[in-house]
């Protein structure tokens, strides 16, 4: 379903990815960890169009990502959650949801609004509808960005460090919302320090160090049993 | 009372009994005014979304505009338009130099107000836009500028006080406005420079000061207050309408 194939970024001459591979399966939960500056948030933001590699392919579907077709590919398949929100301001929760919907699905208000309530529903806020989002804590705005990226009801869903800037309390209610979403059917890439979420959700995890895929594994062999030694090290600072 | 003073009360009779001339130039000022902001607005936003692109061609082209038209001075312009346009065969009526000159001229710096704006809105609102499938284009239209309305509504508003001032360069293109008729009508008549000014400027005031006052009003509402898309729909209209 997506395939990121000999992908190398440069942010300057800061080398990110190096020829960099990975495959996710269609209805994969996959888990990026790893150190901050290995990659892992380039890495996703490749397959959305956010990076443009400076080299290699990212196909998603067998079709190929273009600077070209990159916004048709990422209407079609692709939402993302990102770490600092990035609701809109300006709008109520359920405008930052209906309006992916009105303007480029072509819905209309009342089809809109019923998808839109639906999914605060699945998040638990449909009593923010009319809120707007200074008005919300940050786990809940994050929770309005997941139904946000749900409404559009891509096959694919992008987190980026979902909860690195909440408060700690407020890290389980999106967590819980994430652990709901992975038994449905959607594709979840989530790039996460939540060992916790990556151990009871993950079909698979991919450590990352210095921008390139250090082991990957099922939860339970890469805990248990890490072969590398970046990953032991890694590990042996995280969990405590 | 009757004496010849800059003030004498005779000449302010003579000023009221000719009212309706004063009045004309009132109308002709509003009217260019009126055009020319909108056309300051439509010029200065569609370049200012030019320089918030990634092509260097439109980056480039707005630089230029920029440039050239807040480096020159307006009078150099307007008689341009006035005096060196007709020998390439363009012969523009003065009402129609004052919508183009003061327009052109305005929209430079409505392209840096539009400019500043759209860059302080943090990426990450971009970003956003963009993995949900938005064009740039769309994600401006929707998503940036509304958000950029708070931030620049006092400068735009200076702005627009600023460009009912200076329409008043028509005046000497005989541009039929406020000031040319206040003026014409002292120079041509009774000498009475004094009440003709003061009444000039009283009507200039009048345009400018409720539309400084209006605008701060607004600023301070949005200010307390983060939602604002049916408002800031009516902004944009009433903005454009000024």
């Amino acid at each position: 379903m997506i395939k990121l194939v000999d992908v190398d970024k440069y942010f300057g001459s800061l080398h990110v990815l190096k020829n960099y591979n990975l495959t996710v399966g269609e209805g994969e939960k996959l888990v990026i960890i790893g150190p901050s500056g290995s990659g892992k948030s380039t890495a996703i933001r490749c397959i959305n169009g956010l990076e443009e590699p400076t080299s290699g392919h990212v196909y998603i579907n067998n079709e190929e990502l273009t600077h070209k077709n990159h916004i048709e590919l990422v209407r079609r398949h692709c939402s993302m959650v990102f770490q600092q929100f990035n609701l809109y301001p300006h709008m109520s929760v359920l405008r930052n949801i209906t309006l992916a919907l009105t303007k480029l699905q072509k819905k209309t208000k009342a089809e809109a609004d019923e998808i839109a309530y639906t999914y605060l529903d699945l998040v638990g806020l449909r009593e923010k509808a009319d809120s707007y989002p200074a008005m919300l804590s940050g786990g809940q705005q994050q929770r309005v960005a997941i139904a946000r990226a749900l409404a559009t009801q891509r096959k694919i869903l992008l987190f980026d460090e979902p909860t690195s800037a909440l408060d700690p309390e407020m890290v389980q209610e999106v967590l819980d919302v994430m652990i709901k979403l992975s038994e449905q059917s959607i594709t979840m890439v989530v790039v996460t320090h939540e060992m916790g979420f990556a151990r009871q959700v993950a079909d698979r995890i991919v450590f990352m160090d210095d921008g390139v895929i250090v082991e990957e594994g099922t939860p339970d062999a890469f805990f248990s049993n890490p072969t590398n030694e970046r990953t032991r090290l890694f590990l042996s600072k995280i969990l405590r | 009372m009757t004496g010849n003073g800059p003030f004498a009360w005779w000449r302010w009779q003579r000023l009221f009994s000719d009212f309706s001339l004063i009045l004309g130039g009132f109308g002709r000022t509003l009217l260019v005014a009126a055009l020319a902001l909108l056309l300051a607005l439509v010029l200065g936003t569609i370049l200012g979304l030019f320089s918030a692109s990634h092509s260097k061609i439109l980056h480039a082209i707005t630089r230029i505009y920029v440039e050239i038209f807040q480096n020159t001075p307006l009078v150099i312009q307007i008689f341009f338009y006035y005096n060196a346009l007709p020998y390439a065969g363009v012969v523009l009526s003065s009402f129609m130099i004052g919508i183009l000159g003061v327009g052109v001229y305005h929209g430079a710096y409505v392209a840096e107000v539009i400019r500043a704006g759209i860059g302080s809105i943090p990426g990450g609102q971009m970003e956003a836009a963009r993995s949900q499938g938005f064009t740039n284009f769309q994600a401006m239209v929707y998503i940036i500028l509304p958000q950029t309305i708070k931030i620049i509504l006092p400068p735009l508003t200076n702005l627009a006080v600023n460009l009912i001032k200076n329409t008043s360069i028509l005046a000497i293109i005989a541009g039929g406005d406020l000031m040319y008729h206040a003026n014409s009508w002292a120079s041509n008549g009774t000498l009475s420079y004094g009440p003709a000014y003061v009444v000039a400027g009283v009507l200039y005031f009048i345009l400018c000061f409720p539309l400084a006052v209006w605008a701060r009003r607004y600023e301070n509402k949005l200010k307390n207050r983060e939602f604002v898309t049916a408002e800031t729909v009516e902004l944009i209209s009433e903005v454009i309408e000024c």
